[in-house]
């Protein structure tokens, strides 16, 4: 889920284009965009308190065998957590679910971790390396 | 006596058509897109989402650009919008150790373990303007290290903390907080609904107030312990899904600022710490923030309550910039009758004023 949550919405579309024959599901209940208040931590590791909300998009859907999926996107897009939710339940099947995680999962797993790894290696640029000028004499 | 003012209805639509058109100025100039606000005016955005107590970077940068880069209008905009979803529910606190750190400095230690991390910052620049960006042109791309900065950061504090020189977080860890969106603010307010209050508070009120600490009034003698700015993870727990899923992830500015304390009958002298933090890339405000949070710690610290920032009430009455910008600006509104009232009463009064003076020179010519 947090792999999904974190995928470009073409990613998703382009998996669910891909599958054969293409899934059916119905929807149990419709993107629907609301909030999600953050918490964070008094010191940042004391007592809990509000910090603000943010946007989230949620939706739970059904495969024609039964299998729900659910979806809670950061954000607004509804296309893309209805995707998510369906993907979220054929990842739960077995039809699906193995060639799925080797392909679209591990996929966009190493593209959002490449990501990370490319925003700390810039940041690791900016280390300063201090160095201690010693008076002579 | 009421009486309704009617008849402005032409004058405003008149008026909505000018400010669109102001909005848009020069048709010869190039339509500003949503995209590029978000994009290449990312502090505004943090801004406007902090104070508008909503992370959207879309909808933020909608807001700005609707509201011709008026950020407390933009704030104002985004907090009418929030009233419009329903929420879901509350995250689990996020946990600033684990960040994907893109700026990290201590003014305490120079050494520390994951080092000082300078990321993108305006500190070490002129502050002179460049011309070059008169121009559009091409960005060489940042440098890039052989390795990436630490996945996970010790907080400061935490080091103090192993020698017990620092005061700990006394709250309860697992108590629900507080929550001014849905009840009023009271007082004494809990540590939880203060920093609610500052983190959505103005930023040019709460650096105000933090500076006038420096300035002496409260004075705290505080450090910027640490200051780290960078993505966290959002986790959520559905009731339906009975576990902690991830959603997404925010951009937070987290202060910790490390103030003397010279101890009370209770409490050894020890180091105490005020905390900020805020959406988005947002240091001035998160360090004005820890700054006036330790300032509003004094009452249960013991110290003497002396000085405005100290000062719960007077603070966290007036730190909300879409309620006071609300207050001021209603006076715009049509006080016509009231006046009316005001008016006549002055006139009373002036007539009144003007008797009593007649009378002495009566009395003297008696």
């Amino acid at each position: 889920m947090a792999v999904l949550a974190r995928a470009d919405r073409a990613a998703l579309e382009a998996a669910l284009a891909g599958l054969d024959p293409p899934p059916s599901w119905t929807v149990l209940r419709a993107p629907e965009t609301g909030m999600v208040m953050v918490r964070g931590r008094a010191g940042g590791d004391g007592a809990a308190f509000n910090l603000g909300e943010m946007t989230v998009t949620r939706c739970a859907v059904s495969l024609a065998c039964g299998t729900i999926g659910h979806a809670y996107v950061a954000g607004r897009d509804a296309r893309k957590t209805e995707l998510a939710a369906v993907l979220d339940a054929l990842l739960q099947t077995e039809a699906h679910g193995p060639s799925l995680r080797a392909g679209l999962i591990a996929e966009q797993a190493a593209r959002q971790q490449a990501r990370r790894q490319d925003a700390l290696r810039r940041a690791a640029a900016t280390r300063v390396d201090f160095f201690s000028m010693v008076r002579m004499g | 006596m009421y009486v309704a003012v009617k008849g402005g209805e032409r004058a405003i639509a008149a008026s909505h058509a000018v400010l669109a058109e102001t909005r848009r100025g020069d048709p010869a100039v190039p339509e500003l897109g949503v995209d590029q606000i978000e994009q290449q005016l990312g502090h505004a955005v943090d801004r406007v989402m902090a104070e508008g107590a909503l992370y959207d970077r879309t909808l933020a940068a909608l807001a700005i650009k609707q509201a011709q880069g008026d950020l407390q209008e933009a704030a104002f905009l985004l907090r009418a919008y929030r009233t419009t979803l329903p929420r879901f529910c509350a995250s689990v606190p996020i946990d600033t150790a684990r960040m994907t750190i893109a700026r990290r400095i201590s003014a305490t230690y120079k050494d520390l373990p994951g080092g000082q991390i300078l990321g993108p910052t305006y500190d070490y620049t002129h502050r002179l303007l460049d011309a070059a960006l008169l121009e559009a042109g091409e960005v060489p791309p940042a440098p890039r290290a052989p390795e990436p900065a630490d996945a996970a950061m010790p907080r400061v504090t935490a080091l103090l903390d192993q020698e017990g020189l620092i005061r700990r977080e006394t709250g309860d860890r697992d108590a629900e907080p507080p929550d001014l969106t849905r009840a009023p603010l009271t007082f004494p307010a809990p540590r939880a609904l203060r920093l609610q209050n500052l983190a959505r508070g103005d930023e040019g009120f709460v650096l105000a107030m933090g500076y006038s600490t420096q300035r002496g009034y409260g004075g705290t003698h505080p450090f910027a312990g640490e200051i780290r700015y960078g993505t966290v993870a959002v986790e959520i727990a559905p009731e339906e899904l009975g576990f902690a899923i991830e959603i997404g992830d925010i951009a937070v500015t987290e202060c910790q600022m490390i103030n003397q304390f010279a101890g009370s009958r209770t409490e050894p002298p020890q180091f105490t710490r005020g905390y900020g933090l805020a959406f988005g890339h947002s240091e001035r405000k998160a360090m004005g923030m820890a700054l006036v949070d330790r300032a509003l710690m004094s009452r249960e610290l013991g110290e003497d309550v002396t000085a405005p920032a100290q000062d719960e009430e007077f603070v966290l009455s007036h730190s909300d910039n879409v309620e006071a910008s609300g207050f001021v600006q209603h006076l715009k509104l049509p006080h016509y009758v009231d006046f009316q009232s005001e008016l006549e009463l002055i006139r009373r009064l002036r007539q009144e004023a003007e008797a009593r003076l007649a009378e002495p020179s009566r009395e003297a010519a008696e």
